[in-house]
């Protein structure tokens, strides 16, 4: 069994116990929903940080794979695999 | 418990696009702000719940990038609690999700554990716990109209909520919609908008769909409410079954705010703006204007306000306390706070040069010492 690790920016790192990176076990490639599920079971207001309750992500939380947004590929189905490093940014938003 | 100062004081909550000041004072003319708390987030909704013995500020936050939540303090301000799985929150099968909290508002004495929320996109919401769980009002969610409602131009929401002493009378106000009442408590709704004109519809009295700004229970006479609409300044004295133009007499009838007294019949405040077209006060004038005969007269009061102000008053961003003389307060979209210890008859600035302000809350609390 592998790990994928997702990056968190500082101001959301308080939500996840001060940590600033996130592990899930894996078997295989899983989606990028299936990570994000996986990596803030233990910390859900992070969780709605990222994701309305519908499972949507929200409008400026982008989500890169390997250097590629997440909206650019399939959304929250994109497959990711171990070793591949994915990273959660806000965009420019706001005045 | 009202009148003895020197046991009490006076907090100010003044919700911004940028966050939250909190402004405290023991004779409403001198204060002193802390803040801001949720900086970068938006506070457009305010509660302060001075009922069963405890002071539990909940403020409704958004962040543009990590999006809507309740927080709450019962420790004015110091430190802040978030509910892990979020207080309101639209339930699996309504493929809704929350945008923004218009509204909380904690109900009578005599029902410590309520409180409602109104809500971005159009939704009532019903918490027995002090604020922490909200559940979504199934009656007016599955409205046969809902589909029908439009955004207002700050969006789709349902801004106001009253409820009678008894409990089972519930007003709610929507942008755009109008006015829903219940009979039973929230069971279920009709709309009560009968008098109220909506002049950007082609038919200009229509059932429903028309943009009330704000209203607001007179606290003595039952059955009677006041609006402040999108043009026009009404009153009922059947609970909502009709209503009637009180605008004779203000310099306009927009604006959005619309305060009533805590206990005085027939009292209440508007912030007038020029027009839809020109959202200023009238001649770049601010006033408040007070009527004490149910909206027959107004009174300009500007003592103590700026000769020059070029900004709207906002929905929320006006309140009064529980106090007696009862105090008045407001802010702008410039950033500034006034506060009046008299109902109006002079005020005072509590800040300036803040965010836009967006909501005010004040309440009467003990001294902790």
């Amino acid at each position: 069994m592998s790990e994928i690790s997702v990056l968190l920016p500082s101001v959301l790192q308080p939500l996840a116990g001060g940590q600033s990176v996130l592990t899930a076990p894996v078997d295989g490639a899983v989606t990028v929903g299936w990570l994000l599920d996986a990596v803030t079971g233990e910390y859900p207001v992070l969780g709605r940080r990222l994701r309305d309750e519908t499972g949507a992500l929200r409008r400026y939380v982008n989500i890169y794979v390997n250097g590629d947004e997440v909206r650019r590929l399939q959304g929250l189905e994109t497959e990711v695999a171990a070793g591949q490093e994915v990273l959660v940014i806000q965009s420019v938003a706001g005045g | 418990m009202v009148g003895m100062a020197t046991a009490e004081r006076y907090i100010l909550a003044i919700g911004t696009k940028k966050g939250l000041w909190l402004a405290n004072s023991e004779d409403r003319k001198q204060w002193s702000l802390s803040g801001p708390h949720f900086l970068m987030s938006e506070i457009p909704s305010i509660g302060i719940d001075t009922r069963d013995g405890r002071t539990r500020i909940m403020v409704g936050v958004r962040s543009e990038h990590w999006g809507p939540t309740v927080a709450h303090s019962d420790d004015l301000g110091q430190t802040w609690t978030e509910p892990e799985q979020g207080a309101i929150k639209f339930p699996e099968g309504t493929d809704a999700a929350l945008e923004r909290i218009w509204q909380i508002y904690p109900d009578a004495e005599s029902r410590p554990g309520v409180v409602w929320a109104g809500a971005e996109p159009i939704s009532v919401w019903k918490s027995t716990d002090g604020g922490e769980h909200f559940e979504l009002n199934r009656g007016l969610w599955d409205h046969p109209h809902r589909g029908e409602w439009g955004a207002g131009y700050g969006g789709a929401a349902a801004h106001s909520i009253v409820v009678n002493p008894a409990g089972d009378n519930v007003h709610v106000a929507m942008s755009t919609g109008g006015v829903y009442r219940s009979l039973d408590g929230g069971t279920s709704w009709e709309p009560r908008n009968k008098g109220i004109t909506a002049r950007f519809m082609p038919d200009p009295n229509p059932e429903f769909g028309q943009c009330v700004h704000k209203i607001a229970a007179d606290p003595a006479v039952g059955g009677r409410l006041y609006a402040q609409n999108h043009h026009g300044v009404y009153r009922t004295d059947n609970n909502g079954d009709t209503w009637e133009s009180i605008a004779e007499g203000l310099p306009a009838d927009f604006g959005f705010v619309m305060l009533t007294h805590p206990r005085r019949e027939g009292t209440a405040w508007v912030v007038p703006l020029k027009a839809d077209g020109e959202r200023i006060p009238p001649d770049g004038n601010l006033a408040v204007h007070r009527t004490d005969d149910a909206g027959s007269s107004w009174k300009r009061l500007d003592s103590g306000l700026p000769h020059r102000e070029y900004n709207a008053v906002l929905r929320d961003a006006a309140s009064v306390d529980s106090a007696e003389p009862a105090g008045v307060y407001f802010g702008t979209r410039g950033g500034s706070v006034y506060a009046s210890a008299d109902e109006g008859e002079t005020f005072s600035e509590v800040a300036s040069h803040l965010p836009d302000v967006l909501c005010v809350r004040a309440a009467v609390v003990s001294h902790a010492g």
